[in-house]
This record gives structure tokens, C-alpha cells and sequence, in this order.
């Protein structure tokens, strides 16, 4: 086993995947440069043809990409920050979710759409967690890992499904640490993880928020309180047995998204938890999400609407003395 | 014609702009702002392009430049407190670096999203149309933002309605760190302009009084009713993408060849102005140290006044959402 960052374990579950399969190829605006260092080294080992650079046309470079996949190749596109998303929504939402249900499954459309959260320090229209908009969106699996060995087992699986996934890669835990194996591996789409033990209270987050939720989880346990951390990793599909497992056991339910209340990931999973797992609960459920505003410039006020440690702390609070 | 008192004008102005990008690098260094997309070098596009304005014209700037706030008569005083994440900013904090708008003197906004305020922009236009105001708006964006799809939507659609609008390219060469050479179908961005029947033209973007006169026909043919031109301007940023922290060295982006980056530098549009003048006896040595230091004091002024302002209440953030 070795130790790395998530950040080289995207890069070397590209760089592995590129290797096996001569379909593969990536694409995305600065991809020579790798612009903020995922795909570094990249370029110059297997040069312009696979991976490719783009001018600015997020709309374009999208459905492009698509076109490719349905004609039998298998893109990596690269969204700078998933904010710029939002430019190809049209390409997203009505072409890449829809086409093969609409032609009737003649088609696959294995595609991967890497998304960069910034999360903060960027305002608003670069510190967008946009995932929420693809848990509504059909067509689409979305994953958002938060250690290494997830990040690279994960992608891997996204690159070899033959669907569309959205892979969330989460600025924040860039530099988060962990031991991967030396051989291949995938971890599935679509199950959750249990990072920490525990049986007051769950805390089911992803991403950034889980890296929150185990920080926060270490203190509680110093004062008395157990907190299970329940790592959904792929959002959509959702693990639902293993939630609704750990809230069984504990009890209690604090969900986290680094994203407006509204409509959210969060939601979904206390939603879920109250329909399906009504007669567990001690306590009602809490989502900590951001503030539904745009992310401001001030630091001050971002601090005030972006998620951080004191919000966890106070919803498991408030939950275990319901 | 413009007179010498224009001229000094813009000087003093080219100067403010640089002064202040360059105070801004600084602060960034210095980690008292965040992260900049710094203009430093592009000063004289700015100023061309606003000597030609009324107060009551429009002006949606690059997204590269903080400083084109001042072009069209803002503040620095704001502008620092709005980087400073200050109430007292032009955008009370909220938006920051990139995304300044002064919209009582008529500068409708900077925007973070790559060409998306081309058409924002263009609608600008049709709404000064509509409204039979015989005001304009001048749109500027960079080499990159016109491989956008709305870039090519907005272009068509001013054209047929004749907005007044006229669009400037602040040709840089690179978009971050894609080079025009790489990324372009056409040679220059005023080909693009045969798409949709309107004038295109390319002009030096480091000489002020070029960008001027080509913004002045320009605006000229907007106010006429004849509709939208492209102009192209071909300059070069100072520093890589980002100034200050973070900049392309520390972030390990080489992608500028050392030659042309010394061969812009000696074209620095401030310095080739300065020749200019000097030649033509508008500025003597004196007169430039003397500008010089006014221009300092502004700015330091400014600086000063952002420092000391208040900050803002987390609860602020609440604050603008709806009207
Ligand atoms: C839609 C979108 N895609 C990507 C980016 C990231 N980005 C910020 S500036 C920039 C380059 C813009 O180049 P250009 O339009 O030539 O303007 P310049 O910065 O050179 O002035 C890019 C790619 C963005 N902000 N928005």
C-alpha cells in the first residue's frame, strides 16, 4: 500500500486508464497545462490526440464529446470548475441524459464529465457545488469521493461504465491522504462507505462535507459523543440500505451538502429516511447545507454561507439532546 | 481632433489604470486581497474606448482588469474596498476581483463566466435602441470569449436589429494558457465580423490613439443607427493569467516564450504614449513625474481609505438577493 493525495489519485487513475484502453481519451480547455494539476504529466506522455485541448466552448467541446461517445470512444471531458457546467446545460441535460432513452437504447453513451468545486475563495460564479442539479437531472450517475482509494477506484468504474457519470472532484480534499493498493481496483458506483463507526448519531455526507463530518466526528467522540460516518460517495445512485442501516442503529440523522438547502443531496437522503426509515428515529432529522445565496467575494460573509465545522457541531448537538 | 488637454487626459488615465492594477498585484502578494486577473499592460483598449463615451453610454468591460472600472469614471477609493471584500465597494463586497460593475457611471458589469456578458451586453444595446436614447454600449472580452457560443449568437442578432453596440476584442493572445494560434479558426478575430455583415477591423491595442480612432467610427455608425462593428485589438498581458498569489510561475504554467514576452514589453502602450506626447511637446519629464505622483497619491489614497473601511456583518450576506 501506498500513501498519496486525492489529487494524484485522480491523475494516476487517468493516466491507468488511458494506458488500457486506446479509447479512452481526454478532453477540456487547458488540458496541456493541467491547469490546477490533475491531469499533469498527461499531455506529454500521450500527447495532443488523447489529450486534448480546447478552446473556450464549454457547450461545444460537450457535445462533441458526446458525439464521440455514441461513435465508440470513450471521453474524459474536464470541466475547469463545475460551474462552466452551466454553460453546456442544454448538451447536458437534454442530450447526453436523454439520447439513449429517447433512440430507444440503441446507443450507449459512456462518458465521464470531471467537475472541479472550488467550493469558496472565488465568489460566486466560480464556487458552485452544481452536482445537485444532476441528482434532478435524468440520465445521469454522480459521484463525489473524498479519499484517495475512492477517488481512483471510482473514476475508474466511471470511465469503464457505459453510461454517463459525473465524477466531483472536491478542491478541498485535494490534499486529503490515504493508502491505495498497488494494483488494479474499481470501488462500485452506487455504494456508500462507513468511515467511522459509531452510535449516537449518522452524519451522511460526501466529498468535502465528509472530510467535515470525520473532523467533527473525532471531537464529539472526546466528549462523549459517538457519531457514525456514513461516506455516500456516489450520490445518485444512492446506497440506501447502508443509510438506512447506520440509522438504525443510531438513531439520529444529521445530513451535510456543500449546496443550497433546496432541492439538494442533503434533502434527498432525509427524505429517504423518512419515508423508509420513520420508526428508527429518536430526533428529527437535520440537513446542514450552505446558505441559498451566491457564494460573496468578503470573506467574512462567505464564512457566514459556506458550510464549515460549528454548524456540524451544533446540528449533532441538537439532535443527540432532542 | 483631439486636443492636447484630451491627450493628457488620457495619459493620466492610462496611468491610474496601471498604477492601480500594479497596486493590486502587490496587495495580492502580500495576501491581503485574494487571487487577480490582472489587465496591467492592456491599459491603452480601456481608455481608447472610453474617451469616445458619454457619461450615459455603456461600457461592459473584460473580465481581465479591474482597473477598466476607472476608465469610465469610477473610483479607486471603491474599487480597493470592493477587493478588500468591503462594504463600502463598488459591489459591497459581494463580487469582488472579477465581477465589478459601476453601473451609475454607466459600467454595467464584469463578469466570471467566459462570454457571457456578450449578450448581456447586446442586450444593453437593444434596450437603448428601443428606448430611442442615441446612447451606445461598447462590449469588450477577450481572444477566448469569442470561441463562446454567444459570442456568435449576440453578433448575429445585433446585426439584424442594428444595435448600437460596438464589440472590442482585447486580443491577448492567450486564453489562460491556450494560445489565439492554437485555438482560432481565423487569422484575426475581425474576420469573424464577415459572418454576420458587420465592419471588422484589427488595431494595435497597445496605441491608444489607434484604439481610439477605430472606436470613434465605431461609435459613430452606433449612434448613426447603422448598427454593430467588431473591432480587434491586439495586445498583450503583463503578467501570466493570474497576478500576484498564485500567479502562472507558482501554480508551474510556462507556456509564454521569454522573446515575446520582452519583445511586448518594449511596447508598453503607457511608455509608447509617453514618446508620443513628449514628441509632440504635450509632456515634458516634469510633467510626467508630476502626473506620476499625483496618480501615486490617489492611489495610495485609496488603498488607505479601503484599509480603514468598515467590514462587513456576516448577516450581510443575506443582503441583494431579490429586490
Ligand atoms: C465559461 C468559462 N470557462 C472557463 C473559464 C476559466 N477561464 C477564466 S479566464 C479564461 C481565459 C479567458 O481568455 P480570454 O477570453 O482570451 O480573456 P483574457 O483572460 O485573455 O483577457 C478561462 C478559460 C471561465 N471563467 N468561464
Amino acid at each position: 500500500m501506498r500513501q498519496i493525495m486525492l489529487i494524484q489519485a485522480i491523475n494516476e487513475a487517468l493516466r491507468e486508464e488511458l494506458l488500457r484502453d486506446e479509447n479512452v481519451f481526454l478532453i477540456g480547455e487547458d488540458l496541456h497545462t493541467a491547469t490546477f494539476g490533475q491531469t499533469k504529466g498527461l499531455f506529454e506522455e500521450f500527447g495532443p490526440e488523447r489529450v486534448v485541448s480546447t478552446p473556450i466552448s464549454e457547450a461545444g467541446f460537450t457535445g462533441i464529446s458526446t458525439g464521440a461517445a455514441i461513435a465508440g470512444l470513450r471521453p474524459v471531458v474536464e470541466y475547469m470548475t463545475s460551474n462552466f457546467m452551466y454553460v453546456a446545460m442544454d448538451q447536458l441535460v437534454n442530450q447526453v441524459g436523454k439520447l439513449r432513452y429517447m433512440y430507444g437504447g440503441q446507443i450507449n453513451i459512456p462518458i465521464v464529465f470531471r467537475a472541479l468545486n472550488i467550493g469558496g475563495g472565488a465568489a460566486a460564479q466560480h464556487s458552485d457545488n452544481s452536482a445537485d442539479y444532476f441528482l434532478h437531472a435524468v440520465g445521469f450517475k454522480v459521484v463525489m469521493p473524498s479519499t484517495p482509494y475512492d477517488a481512483k477506484g471510482l473514476l475508474k468504474s466511471a470511465i469503464r461504465d457505459d453510461n454517463p457519470v459525473i465524477f466531483y472532484e472536491e478542491m478541498k480534499t485535494f490534499m486529503v491522504k490515504g493508502e491505495i493498493p498497488d494494483e488494479d481496483y474499481v470501488v462500485p458506483i452506487g455504494k456508500g462507505d462507513i468511515k467511522k463507526e459509531g452510535k449516537d448519531v449518522t452524519i451522511v455526507a460526501a466529498g468535502y462535507p465528509r472530510v467535515l463530518a470525520s473532523s467533527v466526528a473525532e471531537k464529539l467522540e472526546k466528549e462523549g459523543i459517538s457519531v457514525e460516518v456514513v461516506d455516500a460517495r456516489s450520490l445518485y445512485p444512492i446506497d440506501e440500505d447502508l443509510i438506512l442501516e447506520s440509522v438504525k442503529k443510531t438513531g439520529r440523522l444529521v445530513t451535510l451538502d456543500d449546496a443550497p438547502l433546496n432541492g439538494s443531496f442533503a434533502s434527498e437522503i432525509a427524505a429517504l429516511v423518512a419515508e423508509k426509515g420513520y420508526s428508527y428515529l429518536k430526533a428529527p432529522i437535520k440537513r446542514v447545507t450552505r446558505i441559498k445565496v451566491p457564494v460573496p467575494h468578503s470573506k467574512i460573509e462567505e464564512e457566514y454561507v459556506l458550510l464549515n465545522e460549528a454548524k456540524v457541531i451544533n446540528a449533532v448537538k441538537d439532535v443527540v439532546n432532542y | 481632433m483631439l486636443k492636447s488637454s484630451d491627450l493628457l487626459w488620457m495619459y493620466e488615465k492610462m496611468l491610474l489604470l496601471r498604477e492601480t492594477e500594479e497596486k493590486a498585484v502587490e496587495l495580492s502578494f502580500k495576501g491581503e486581497i485574494g487571487t487577480l486577473l490582472s489587465g496591467s499592460g492592456q491599459e491603452a483598449i480601456p481608455v481608447g474606448i472610453c474617451k469616445n463615451l458619454l457619461p450615459e453610454d455603456h461600457y461592459a468591460p473584460s473580465h481581465r482588469g479591474i482597473s477598466t472600472v476607472l476608465a469610465k469614471g469610477g473610483d479607486p477609493k471603491y474599487l480597493f474596498a470592493e477587493l478588500f471584500g468591503k462594504p463600502a465597494g463598488y459591489c459591497k463586497g459581494k463580487g469582488g476581483e472579477m465581477h465589478i460593475a459601476d453601473f451609475k457611471d454607466g459600467m454595467i458589469g464584469m463578469n466570471g463566466i467566459v462570454g457571457a456578458a456578450i449578450p448581456i451586453a447586446t442586450g444593453s444595446a437593444f434596450a437603448q435602441k428601443k428606448k430611442n436614447l442615441n446612447t451606445v454600449t461598447v462590449c469588450a472580452f477577450g481572444d477566448g470569449a469569442s470561441n463562446q457560443g454567444v459570442f456568435h449568437e449576440a453578433l448575429n442578432m445585433a446585426s439584424i436589429w442594428k444595435l448600437p453596440i460596438v464589440y472590442v476584442c482585447e486580443n491577448n493572445q492567450y486564453a489562460m494558457t491556450t494560445p489565439v494560434s492554437y485555438a482560432l479558426s481565423v487569422e484575426n478575430i475581425s474576420d469573424r465580423a464577415k459572418s454576420y455583415s458587420i465592419p471588422g477591423v484589427t488595431v494595435d491595442g497597445n496605441d491608444v490613439l489607434a484604439v481610439y480612432e477605430a472606436v470613434h467610427e465605431a461609435v459613430e455608425r452606433a449612434r448613426k443607427g447603422e448598427g454593430p462593428t467588431l473591432i480587434e485589438c491586439k495586445t498583450y498581458r503583463k503578467y501570466g493569467h493570474h497576478a500576484g498569489a498564485g500567479n502562472d510561475e507558482q501554480m508551474g504554467w510556462g507556456y509564454r516564450p521569454k522573446t515575446e514576452e520582452a519583445y511586448w514589453k518594449s511596447r508598453d502602450p503607457i511608455l509608447l504614449f509617453e514618446d508620443y506626447l513628449m514628441a509632440k511637446a504635450v509632456l515634458t519629464e516634469s510633467k510626467i513625474k508630476l502626473v506620476r505622483e499625483k496618480v501615486k497619491k490617489e492611489i495610495e489614497e485609496a488603498v488607505e481609505f479601503a484599509r480603514k473601511a468598515e467590514n462587513p456583518k456576516p448577516e450581510d450576506a443575506l443582503e441583494d438577493l431579490f429586490a
